[in-house]
């Protein structure tokens, strides 16, 4: 392997490394624009010209492959000189927008000039006049006179996506970033485009004018869109409630995880942030009292009712007429406690969580999965393997539709995706007493005896298991919508009314409580799941071979 | 290490001598002072009426609120909200200056136009007075040259807490000093009126 130094380190690298990538392996940080670990090299910005020894010029080390022996050097004068006068060329065109850019504060060009500006203008000639403000697809706002022509959209839609919308047009200063003609650029990655942008010329129309993006706080999730589980960074904009059309989430990212989602994710996963604050939230308990119709209640009193008739309707007509649907947008610690309140506590036998496939789910070859629950592994590992019957949610609904079930608890969301409004209604109209746990307003929380509030994956600590069973945690971004209260905590209140046992109500506990009973999760803790999550598939695979 | 000093604070008060216990001998003199002052600045009023004596007039005393205090070029006073040529705001909602307050008094949202030389405007644009504290960094901040703290007004009251928020119509419509000249305005009766 060959041995170099970049600023007086050595380090040994696997051959056909470049100079880029050893020096990010030392905490070496150089300057780019067109370099993008997850695209082709284009070496076209110039703007990580360093000093190789030996070399007659300055090379770019997004390009230049490592060799033994090699001395680099990135912080000397000629190198500075050299960056000076690239972000020179680079801004010769570039407008002064940055009080209307939404991406300053996160844009290259603003802090590689802070480090390597030249400060006095030397410029005589006037600036061109490019195409502004100009939507070239659903998501996505060009400006073109902010463009530095790194080409790594370009690179982008033609590597990543393969739906080649873009292109660079024309000759010398008038070269410009434009979709191909006749063509909009609306392919499911398209808001991948704005994060992939080094500067301003791709900013995301969604997020246009919401919040500065230094208000933003950020939290580590995961996307809840689907099975793939894309690891996902949550900005909250928490500091300055009167921006962003006064709410708490401003947008997703991505976050890079190599195992699963790389650097991207797809837009609907990206958009779905909206029914975390949608005006159809349930934000209050409901209780349908007999002989009344349903009404807006508290926790005390939903709780009350939840304990009072449950026990009168499972005292008549026993448990085995009683139901329980989990959906695996359930978390994995919220299943384990669901698992221990109605199987083993109540010893209720019909514990439902497969549903048929959402008929919108689409699958391709980067991203997106069929099935839109993102924890479709974990629910089949703590509610279906454990015991023999595992009833689908089908068969549920028809035992319901016969009459065969008079309690039924509905948790957790997804399946208004599968099965429509008129059929629930049909379906569960047999059903006497209906308690739905719920994150929105649906035919369900309409129906139900007893409807209980829920956090969304946004403002509550788990983990989830995507579609290889990689485990993965996701964090709080954002204090509980209206009076919703964590699962974890609802189930334990009704253990402890029922004297059940009760699953720990911190997430963190419970898992631990999950890693000791379940063996798929043994040896697992938030700890050791970090940031990217663990595959224990994978692990025992490696431990077999090894 | 240096030697440590220390003052000895004497609690006791000055012993008054034989004639101040009397009294009435230190009125008289208070009087004599004042009537000193009095006279002296009656002479030199005169003589400035009469056009002898150049500069100001006696004693330096302003006949607030008829006779104002000549005011700075640079003084910091009200803020106003500067106008295109078209009257449109210069604002255009950048946030620099809501970043920058240290008082967290100035609440921005910004909003989208259709004019692509433009792109973004305030929607709203308030600044909570009450919580001023007069330090001039948003018109430091400002990129667009839009917030200016030059109408000449410190007389600034409301009747209420939300009096003191002022709005972007307000903002916009005070004009500068140097166009408002000396003529004063009422800041209170202002806000009454809207």
């Amino acid at each position: 392997m060959p041995k170099l130094t970049i600023d007086d380190r050595t380090i040994e690298v696997p051959a056909g490394t470049t100079v880029i990538q050893a020096a990010e392996k030392l905490g070496i940080y150089i300057p780019r624009y067109c370099y993008h670990p997850g695209l082709s090299i284009a070496g076209s910005c110039r703007m990580c010209l360093v000093e190789v020894e030996k070399a007659p010029k300055l090379q770019i080390a997004c390009y230049t492959f490592v060799t033994d022996g090699m001395v680099v050097r990135t912080t000397t004068e000629k190198v500075t000189i050299a960056r000076q006068a690239i972000l020179e060329f680079l801004l010769a065109n570039h407008p002064l927008d940055c009080p209307v850019c939404d991406q300053a504060g996160e844009c290259k060009l603003q802090e590689f000039y802070m480090q390597f500006g030249q400060y006095d203008s030397t410029l005589l000639e006037n600036k061109l006049k490019k195409h502004k403000a100009m939507p070239i697809g659903p998501h996505i706002m060009l400006d073109s006179e902010r463009c530095i022509l790194c080409s790594r959209c370009v690179r982008f839609v033609d590597e990543v996506t393969k739906t080649h919308e873009l292109g660079i047009f024309n000759r010398g200063d008038h070269s410009e970033l434009l979709p191909v003609k006749g063509v909009t650029v609306d392919n499911a990655y398209s808001g991948c485009l704005a994060d992939v942008c080094p500067v301003g010329a791709l900013t995301d129309r969604d997020f246009r004018f919401k919040v500065r993006v230094w208000y933003l706080d950020k939290t580590e999730s995961v996307c809840h869109g689907c099975a793939r589980g894309c690891n996902i960074e949550i900005h909250s904009n928490r500091r300055r409630t009167h921006h962003n059309d006064g709410r708490l989430i401003a947008r997703l990212k991505p976050r890079f995880n190599g195992e699963v989602n790389h650097h991207w994710m797809c837009d609907t996963g990206r958009y779905s942030y909206k029914s975390i604050e949608s005006d159809d939230r349930l934000v209050q308990p409901l209780v349908r009292l007999t002989g009344k119709g349903q009404e807006k209640s508290d926790w005390t009193l939903a709780l009350a009712q939840i304990d009072e008739q449950v026990t009168h309707q499972v005292g008549r007509s026993g448990v085995a007429a009683a139901a329980v649907i989990a959906t695996p947008a359930l978390s994995n610690e919220e299943l384990w406690a669901a698992r221990g309140l109605f199987l083993q506590g109540m010893k209720i036998e019909k514990i439902a969580h497969r549903c048929t496939p959402d008929p919108n789910g689409v699958e391709d070859s980067l991203l997106r999965k069929t099935d839109t629950f993102p924890n479709s592994f974990g629910a089949n590992l703590i509610i279906g393997q454990p015991h023999t019957a595992d009833p689908t949610v089908d068969t549920i609904l028809e035992a319901a539709a016969a009459g065969k079930i008079k309690t039924m608890f509905v948790i957790g969301g997804g399946l208004l995706e599968r099965y429509s409004t008129d059929l629930l209604r049909e379906k569960l109209r047999n059903v006497e007493t209906l308690i739905a746990i719920q994150t929105h307003r649906s035919v369900l929380t309409e129906m139900a005896t007893v409807a209980l509030p829920m956090t969304s994956f946004a403002e509550m600590d788990g983990s989830i298991c995507n579609f290889e069973g990689r485990v993965q945690r996701y964090n709080q971004a954002m204090p509980p919508v209206g009076q919703s209260r964590p699962l974890l905590d609802t189930l334990a209140d009704l253990a402890n009314r029922w004297e059940l046992k009760t699953a720990p109500r911190q997430p963190e506990n419970c898992f631990a409580e999950l890693a000791q009973n379940a063996g798929y999760f043994a040896g697992l803790s938030y700890e050791t799941l970090g940031d990217g999550g663990v595959n224990p598939s994978r692990r025992s695979a490696t431990a077999a071979t090894t | 290490m240096g030697t440590v000093r220390v003052i000895h604070v004497s609690e006791r008060r000055r012993t008054l001598t034989f004639w101040e216990r009397t009294y009435l001998l230190e009125v008289f003199r208070g009087l004599v002072l004042t009537a000193r002052h009095f006279f002296v600045n009656l002479w030199r009023h005169s003589l400035w009426l009469v056009g002898v004596k150049s500069g100001p007039p006696g004693a330096a005393t302003f006949q607030y609120p008829e006779v104002r205090r000549p005011q700075s070029p640079r003084l910091r006073t009200l803020h106003r909200l500067a106008k295109r040529p078209d009257g449109t705001p210069r604002c255009v909602a950048c946030m620099m200056c809501e970043t920058v307050c240290p008082a967290f008094c100035i609440k921005i949202v910004a909003e989208e136009v259709d004019d692509s030389s433009i792109e973004k405007r305030p929607k709203s644009f308030d600044i909570d007075i009450g919580r001023c504290v007069f330090c001039g960094f948003c018109v430091e901040a400002c990129p667009e040259d839009a917030i200016r703290m030059d109408t000449g007004i410190t007389e600034i009251g409301a009747l209420s807490r939300d009096g003191m928020v002022l709005n972007i119509e307000t903002l916009l419509s005070l004009p500068p000093k140097s166009e408002r000249g000396d003529k004063p305005v009422d800041f209170l009766q202002q806000q009454l009126v809207q």
